[in-house]
């Protein structure tokens, strides 16, 4: 198993990599939907069906907007020279990649292994969940009644997104 | 906004209605099967966003369809606070907190106020992105060509 989200991982990558340099930008979105769909499968594998759901039906909704707007403005990336600000930020960018780099590496060595804190805090989660919410599933249980004020975040952040849009993106004002 | 061809226009009729279906079984067994309230509702929407591409509609009509979901986001957001309000009034004083019996482990009707979580999280989802999707055609329509 561990093979096969290797190579799907690979085709994510080599998918994202050429979003970045296709010329045409249709071709660009497509390789966009590379990446989505082979996350689908390694969510599959890893057994979420719960996030694999999700994401193949929020993923095909993405890419049928983001074809929309293709197809709508242009085809062709517009490609401008880049000037001294553009090498500055170019500079900066891999300066705090390094910094960011030596950071990992110096607090993950006082971690625990990957994964034993996680595990700690799962398993007060799992044991006799169902007893506890009654219900039978257990992704369920824990998102609506142990972290409840999570899911009450998530809403209230997609009717504020949604507030955003109606917002910015109007032109003309209402009567 | 104009429709699609014939072709498209009838294969719609025919599946529509299926994909709006599942998204209400996987709302309504959310604490059953995997899925639940965010999962059905982003199926919901995808019936509807499908029969809005296929058949297109005009301008006032996708305007009226607009404010029409806003009421019913705002509403069903204002129910999953309301029920989690509830939970602070009845039984042990948490916010969040299962008040309602539990029922057997596994049927349809158990689980407490779970499974109506799951049906106002999901019209939420639903009628949001919903909306994100009519206020892209709308304001398109009405900017100045």
């Amino acid at each position: 198993m561990e093979l096969a989200i290797s190579v799907i991982t690979g085709l994510m990558i080599l998918g994202a990599l050429y979003a970045i340099h296709a010329k045409d930008l249709l071709s660009s979105v497509i390789a966009c939907g590379i990446v989505g769909y082979s996350l689908v499968i390694c969510f599959l594998l890893l057994k979420a069906p719960d996030l694999a759901i999700v994401q193949i039906v929020v993923d095909t909704i993405t890419l049928i907007i983001m074809v929309a707007v293709v197809l709508d403005s242009s085809r062709e990336e517009k490609y401008s020279k880049p000037d001294t600000m553009g090498y500055v930020s170019a500079a900066t960018g891999i300066i705090l990649i390094f910094i960011f780099l030596w950071f990992f590496i110096a607090s993950i060595q006082q971690l625990d292994v990957l994964g034993k804190s996680t595990l700690r805090m799962a398993g007060p989660y799992i044991e006799g969940a169902a007893y506890k919410t009654g219900s039978a599933n257990l992704v369920t249980g824990v998102v609506f009644d142990f972290r409840g004020y999570d899911t009450m975040g998530e809403a209230v952040v997609l009717v504020t997104a949604v507030l955003g849009v109606l917002t910015i993106l109007r032109l003309k004002g209402k009567k | 906004m104009k429709g699609m061809t014939l072709i498209v226009k009838k294969t719609t009729q025919l599946i529509a209605g299926m994909i709006f279906m599942y998204g209400i079984y996987i709302i309504v067994h959310g604490h059953l099967t995997p899925g639940g309230g965010f999962a059905g509702g982003v199926i919901i929407a995808g019936s509807l966003i499908l029969v809005t591409l296929a058949y297109g509609g005009d301008f006032l009509k996708l305007v009226k369809e607009e404010a029409g979901t806003t009421i019913v986001e705002s509403i069903s957001i204002l129910m999953v606070i309301m029920i989690a309000t509830a939970g602070f009034l009845f039984g042990i004083h948490i916010f969040f907190s299962n008040f309602l019996p539990k029922g057997v482990v596994g049927q349809l009707i158990s689980a407490g106020v779970l499974p109506l979580y799951n049906i106002f999280v999901g019209t939420e989802v639903a009628a949001s992105i919903f909306i994100i999707f009519l206020s892209l055609i709308i304001f398109k329509e009405e900017s100045p060509q």
